[in-house]
């Protein structure tokens, strides 16, 4: 059983993260021969000043995205884990964001928020009417809300889970000893989904990592390069200006901060994999 | 959405929207009945031609398609047709990997000379030297971006799409104001029309290319056409030329009169709503490609039908050293042959190129459409057009394209693919303010003839 998923990996996971490297280590159009650059892509990569705020940018949207979207989705799991059947409608509703495609959903907000044509000058709201595509600190919140807004409902769910494996036991002996709702939540809820918040960390923090297609529909990197994160860097370095070396090498780092952030949150979890039930 | 090669060529705009309709969409590969090779275009198996789906285009070549397979039953072509990104995409990988198609439909300028370089495109020179009637045919400004290290890699063929100022009629009797006759003009009406709360430029510049074409204009009027070939040929530290300077300040001066709509960088011009500002009354002036009038006649309500819609060429820059006639935009589309096609199939894509691609047919069909061929006969088919803001657009189009002194290609597509992504991406940059025109000189310069 182990086999064919190996062969899968081998071919879609490791042949193209060995390929990525060798290129980055070349200077190639993708039309003509490629010749070996030696160190020069990674050279030019690194001392190149836009490097720095391509990563600054990506780690704003990494944190400030996982700074929202934690606790809304750790209160809307935990409110959705209830039992009444209006619950489980809401919960459905909540989900429909993470059914659209990034694409669609840049597209769909890129017309709401057009400062002559969207929402605001529509509706007359001078609050709205706000240029928020065009400015480099509003384009970068408009980022994060948009992204959070599509992947709250997804985290939620994943919190959702968590919350139902809670023994109600424990409730029920908090209820007793006089403790509240909040308590509850606090002593009883979070330090229980302390795993539960680990995955959904990982997965918010290296997925932030390869933010491109709403980007790149949303605002393309811009105005400026306000928004210009890692991803969207090596898409321009590769497939605009053709320079298949540098944007390997940008691919190189992606891979290695991916791989660094998961295992500091896996440290930060504790480094035992035994269950965090009741008395474990 | 217009099928212009703008829209495509639109980089990161242009791309967005097409992924966004990508994602909305059927975006794969048509390809024709009898086609035994679906999308996969292999070579030797006959002569095949890649090109963008989208009207009135696809008919039109569709139709040439057609009309060469009657004439020659054992030498068909076979067509796959793609969308705009799509397409981008499918070519560039395709012949990068020897597997393109044996007719190569492109822009010419740097694009073409990438496939120079790596060896995958036919010369096809001395070939087309004796195709006399249809060289002497063709408008001889379109030939410079075929061109490479002086061989002809690739034959001019399509429409000619100048850079147009467009402008509001409307929006000059508020004002009670005439067009704009040199650049001090543009300068002085900016004032009086953000005073009637009418934007007095609409520009959709998340998609980078439209801010360029402002550039182009300036230079060229300022420092005339050798400042940007200078660049072209990859002269040291050429976008350090006084007159270049000179224009980005200009472009800058008129940046900080608020001479663009507010909001102009998050606008995209793929989605048209730069067309949308001009024909909806909320900006005067706009400049922009000679493909817009399609869509602003079909979308802009009587902006069109009602004669509100004025235009003319860029005006001079007073004390400019440039032509007033020159002009910068799109002088054609261009068909290239693999270098790694059968010698059959040579044969075929050359003498479909020869015989179909600006035959009379073709010819009447561009005109039809509301296009100007690239050739000089488009000029006996406009008496044909009935409607009279047609015929007058399409006579100022022919006569601006036929009389330019200079025709220069867009910058985006001239230079190749690492200077022009560099160059939007500064551009961008220039039109924020959040760099000095000696600092954009300088970055460009640092990739000059890269």
């Amino acid at each position: 059983m182990v086999l064919p998923a190996l062969v899968l990996f081998v071919v879609f996971g490791v042949v193209p993260l060995v390929g990525v490297l060798v290129l980055s280590f070349t200077s190639w159009d993708g039309l003509g021969a490629i010749h070996a650059a030696g160190l020069s892509n990674w050279r030019s990569v690194l001392t190149d000043p836009q490097l720095p705020h391509s990563i600054l940018v990506t780690f704003e949207i990494m944190i400030l995205s996982w700074v929202v979207q934690t606790p809304l989705s750790l209160l809307l799991g935990t409110f959705l884990a209830g039992r009444q059947r209006y619950r489980a409608f809401l919960a459905v509703l909540y989900f429909i964001p993470l059914l659209l495609s990034s694409a669609a959903i840049a597209i769909t907000f890129k017309a709401l928020l057009d400062p002559n044509f969207g929402l605001g000058p529509g509706l007359k709201l001078s609050f709205l009417t706000q240029d928020w595509l065009g400015r480099g600190d509003l384009a970068l919140a408009v980022v994060i809300f948009i992204v959070s807004w599509q992947f709250i409902p997804f985290h939620s769910l994943i919190y959702q889970g968590g919350v139902r494996q809670i023994p109600t036991t424990m409730y029920e002996a908090a209820s007793i000893d006089g403790a509240g709702r909040i308590r509850q939540f606090f002593s009883i809820t979070v330090p229980q989904l302390k795993y539960t918040i680990i995955t959904s960390s990982t997965l918010m923090v290296v997925g932030s990592l390869t933010f491109f297609d709403l980007i790149f529909v949303l605002t393309a990197g811009g105005p400026g390069d306000a928004t210009s994160v890692l991803a969207l860097d090596m898409y321009q370095r590769g497939f605009m200006s053709n320079r298949m070396g540098p944007a390997s090498v940008i691919a190189a780092l992606i891979v290695l901060l991916g791989l660094a952030l998961a295992l500091l949150l896996r440290r930060l979890g504790g480094s035992t994999t035994a269950s965090q039930q009741e008395g474990a | 959405m217009t099928t212009s090669r703008r829209t495509f060529l639109g980089l990161v705009g242009g791309g967005a929207l097409a992924a966004g309709l990508a994602a909305c969409g059927s975006s794969g590969p048509t390809t024709t009945p009898g086609s035994t090779t679906g999308a996969g275009g292999a070579s030797g198996s006959g002569a095949t031609y890649w090109f963008l789906t989208g009207q009135p285009q696809q008919t039109i070549r569709e139709a040439q398609v057609k009309r060469f397979n009657d004439a020659n039953p054992d030498t068909k072509i076979k067509t796959t047709m793609f969308q705009n990104d799509a397409f981008k995409q499918k070519i560039k990988t395709a012949i990068g990997a020897g597997q393109g198609p044996t007719l190569i439909w492109g822009w010419g300028g740097g694009g073409l000379k990438a496939y120079v370089e790596a060896g995958q495109v036919e010369d096809l020179t001395d070939w087309f030297n004796q195709q006399t009637e249809l060289k002497d045919s063709i408008f001889p400004s379109a030939f410079t971006a075929a061109t490479v290290n002086g061989k002809l890699y690739a034959v001019p063929g399509e429409t000619v799409t100048p850079i147009v100022l467009f402008y509001d009629k409307r929006a000059f009797d508020k004002i009670g104001a005439e067009p704009p006759q040199s650049w001090g003009d543009i300068l002085d009406l900016v004032p009086k029309f953000n005073e009637k709360g009418i934007a007095p430029f609409s520009l959709g510049g998340q998609s980078r290319w439209t801010s360029m074409m402002w550039l182009e204009f300036l230079f060229d009027r300022i420092g005339g056409s050798e400042v940007f070939q200078n660049i072209f040929d990859g002269k040291k530290d050429a976008w350090s030329d006084p007159s270049a300077l000179k224009a980005l300040e200009e472009m800058q001066k008129l940046i900080k009169a608020n001479g663009f709509v507010k909001g102009f960088s998050s606008i995209t011009a793929d989605s048209n709503a730069d067309q949308a500002l001009l024909f909806t009354g909320k900006a005067a002036m706009m400049l922009h490609g000679a493909w817009t009038y399609g869509n602003m006649k079909a979308s802009g309500g009587d902006f069109v039908t009602g004669g509100h819609m004025g235009y003319m060429n860029f005006p001079p820059v007073d004390g400019g050293k440039g032509d007033p006639s020159a002009t910068v935009g799109n002088p054609g589309q261009y068909m290239s042959i693999s270098s790694k096609a059968s010698d059959a199939d040579k044969e075929t894509a050359k003498k479909f190129i020869a015989n179909n691609t600006l035959d009379d047919a073709t010819v009447e069909a561009w005109v039809k459409s509301g296009n100007i061929p690239v050739v000089k006969s488009a000029k006996d088919k406009l008496s044909s057009i009935t409607d009279k803001n047609d015929a007058a657009w399409l006579n100022f189009i022919y006569d601006t394209a036929a009389n330019a002194k200079n025709f220069a290609q867009s910058w985006d597509q001239a230079l190749s693919p690492t200077q022009a992504e560099t160059l939007l991406d500064n551009i961008a940059k220039l039109f924020q303010l959040s760099i000095s025109p000696q600092q954009f000189a300088s970055n460009m310069n640092a990739v000059i003839g890269q």
